[in-house]
């Protein structure tokens, strides 16, 4: 009985971890995303430099959401807490 | 490695009798009592080989004016990590460029070659080849490698005045400062792990329920985020080992 109610608490955590998770790298993207096409859009000749930092900002930002998809993995796979 | 329901230990999960998904299963070699996980050796090895195979190759015939193919490849690749490490330490970037080249060249080749090559042709006695950054215990490895190279290299600039570092600049955010030497190491492996691990996953999990042709953009989205990865990581090892030399500018 109490194994079910720890699977069924691991599923609903890995859940809420990665929805949850998802929300600010989304917006901070989508921000990071918007400037970087209004500063093409000023500048074209800079699109190679821009692009790239662009890139690279964006993977930090992922990193943020990976996290939680890491915590959500580990309950479902390797979950201490079951028997 | 759950025992929902009171299946197996490792239950595997398959669909149409077209793919198996299993999760948690090494390869264990058992060496001087302890276990190492053998997957990961192997294919580090077959990366180890490949790279340093590319580097005899460009430097049996060294020329001012490269005459061979190998070598001027080489040397863009060289050159390209030089741009990395002098973007982010200034000056002195010559003696880290090993160091940051190691880092990118190692990662990039090892989620490449997890991501292209088919290992499932390989058949391992338990758990298959893929790549070892996809285990918690590599990126670990690579992560702390910067950490102790950082603390390395501003101790041996700078001497003991190193950590001045912590109190700039103001004392009020020492713990901040002493709790970003350990958040260091910690987001750089998560970083690498779960999105190559994370990518697997995907590509498995799609693989299971369609393996024609729907995994695809995300086999080919998993080579460009791995790639990004690896210049991440080398970008970022470079940016703590500059920091930690030059300090706050």
């Amino acid at each position: 009985m109490a194994d079910s109610i720890v699977s069924a608490a691991s599923v609903i955590a890995a859940g809420i971890a990665v929805g949850l998770a998802a929300i600010g790298p989304g917006i901070g993207q989508g921000n990071a995303a918007g400037q970087a096409v209004e500063g093409i859009a000023r500048q074209p000749e800079a699109e190679d430099k821009i692009r790239g930092t662009l890139l690279l900002s964006l993977a930090f930002m992922e990193a943020l959401t990976i996290y939680g998809l890491v915590v959500a993995l580990s309950l479902i796979f390797a979950n201490p807490f079951s028997s | 490695m759950t025992s929902t329901l009171s299946f197996d230990y490792n239950p595997t999960i398959s669909t149409l009798p077209l793919a198996d998904l299993e999760v948690g299963k090494h390869f264990y070699w058992e060496v001087f009592g302890y276990s190492l996980h053998g997957q990961v050796f192997i294919v580090s090895w077959l990366v180890i080989g490949l790279i340093l195979g590319a580097s005899i190759l460009a430097t049996i015939t060294l020329n001012q004016v490269p005459r061979n193919t190998w070598q001027n490849v080489m040397e863009v690749v060289v050159e390209y990590i030089q741009g990395i490490a002098k973007n982010q330490m200034g000056s002195n970037f010559a003696e880290w460029v090993p160091f940051v080249g190691t880092l990118f060249l190692f990662i990039l080749i090892s989620n490449w070659l997890g991501a292209l090559v088919p290992w499932k042709l390989i058949h391992l006695p338990e758990g298959e080849l893929a790549a070892p950054t996809n285990d918690i215990n590599t990126t670990i490895s690579l992560a702390l490698s910067t950490s102790i190279t950082y603390f390395y290299a501003g101790l041996k600039k700078r001497g003991f005045s190193y950590f001045k570092k912590y109190f700039q600049p103001t004392p009020v955010l020492l713990p901040i400062n002493i709790l970003e030497d350990f958040t260091k190491p910690l987001s750089l492996s998560f970083r690498l792990f779960g999105n190559i691990l994370a990518d697997e996953l995907t590509v498995s999990v799609l693989t299971l329920l369609v393996p024609i042709l729907i995994p695809l953009p995300i086999m080919i989205l998993g080579l460009f985020a791995s790639s990004i990865q690896a210049l991440i990581f080398a970008t970022l090892a470079a940016a703590y080992i500059g920091e930690s030399v030059e300090g706050h500018h």
